[in-house]
């Protein structure tokens, strides 16, 4: 057989399929869960630090009396943020990503069967800390609110348009803290609002409570429930 | 580094296609929008590690960056919205609407049959 070659043949195969498309599965299974059982859930993106378990933790201080609000946790290694969340008296699942930037829509999937979702209002995922990756991620949430702190400087916009450009809600938090800073808010708000003229925007600060009101206001308004 | 999952998404479904198949694939061409946030490199490395001992070990891999569209609302110029740069390549306003963006495709493979 000496001398015989191999008989390579080369063919292309077209595939045209969404490398994302299990995700997506996943995310359609939670989106319609969230409208059978009218549930506002909202997944909320920013960098580490931001204060978005602070702000959770003054909105369910404040809401929990008037509505059902329970916590999904993302975290990369700790339980911190959960148990957080649990001292505030609210059910809190914390899914460990061990180390992976973002969380999927299966993670979601699995931590509703842990939840006891009657009567509950809202559902709040706080993923992970990150401006880029979890932007790519549906979870089938029925809003997505960013997280910008003002000590992040004001160019974030700009540097990390994913994550805006997705948004229906930018909360610009630690307002506090502006008179130390130089941070132009309005530059802020008009970058943002070039890439997404839709988002609502508040400034808020979960510490001092300035205009949490507004926010909280925009949780509770009555909402017609969104198509799946 | 959400790309180790991508490249993990591309394999699996890379290989449901090819199971009933003896070879190797050779090149894989991919196609992402902008607000994707696809970084070449990552998703270079990422594609490599995942590939390792199947049989996509050394294939290409070509990725694809499809523009988002833009509308200017000032002079109606349709434009590639840059993501980072907000605003109309012709006059310069940042009026304008935005289409869909891209989504994340597999688009084709090159197979080597045996």
């Amino acid at each position: 057989m000496l001398g015989v070659r191999k008989n390579l043949m080369k063919m292309k195969i077209k595939i045209g399929k969404k490398i994302l498309a299990k995700n997506e599965d996943f995310a359609a299974v939670n989106r319609k869960f969230f409208k059978k059982k009218n549930i506002l859930c909202i997944n909320m993106i920013s960098s580490p630090g931001s204060g978005k378990t602070t702000i959770l933790e003054k909105t369910i201080g404040q809401l929990k009396k008037k509505i059902n609000i329970a916590v999904i946790e993302g975290d990369l290694y700790t339980k911190l943020d959960a148990e957080r969340i649990r001292a505030t008296g609210v059910q809190a699942i914390q899914i460990e990503t061990k180390g992976a930037c973002h969380l999927n829509a299966d993670q979601i999937t699995n931590a509703l069967h842990k939840l006891d979702t009657d009567n509950l209002d809202i559902i709040v995922i706080e993923n992970i800390g990150n401006l880029v990756c979890p932007s790519d991620f549906d979870l089938g949430e029925t809003m997505r609110v960013v997280v910008l702190s003002v000590a992040e400087g004001d160019d974030k916009c700009r540097k990390y348009p994913q994550s805006f450009a997705k948004a229906n809600i930018l909360l610009i938090n630690k307002t506090d803290l502006l008179p130390h800073l130089d941070f132009d808010i309005k530059k802020v708000k008009k970058d943002a609002l070039k890439l997404n003229k839709h988002l609502k925007i508040f400034e808020i600060s979960a510490k001092t409570a300035a205009g949490m009101k507004n926010w909280f206001n925009w949780l509770t308004e009555p909402r017609t429930p969104v198509s799946p | 580094m959400h790309e180790a999952m991508i490249a993990e998404n591309i394999l699996e479904t890379i290989l449901a296609q090819t199971k009933t198949k003896a070879g190797k694939v050779t090149r894989v061409v991919i196609s992402c929008g902008q607000i994707n946030a696809i970084n070449d490199e990552a998703m270079q490395f990422a594609f490599e590690v995942a590939a390792a001992d199947t049989i996509c070990k050394g294939a290409k891999l070509k990725i694809k960056h499809i523009p988002l569209k833009g509308i200017c609302r000032s002079c109606g110029r349709k434009f590639d919205f840059d993501l980072y740069d907000p605003k109309c390549s012709k006059c310069g306003k940042s009026d304008f609407s935005i289409g869909d963006d891209a989504p994340l495709l597999l688009e084709e493979i090159e197979f080597e049959k045996k």
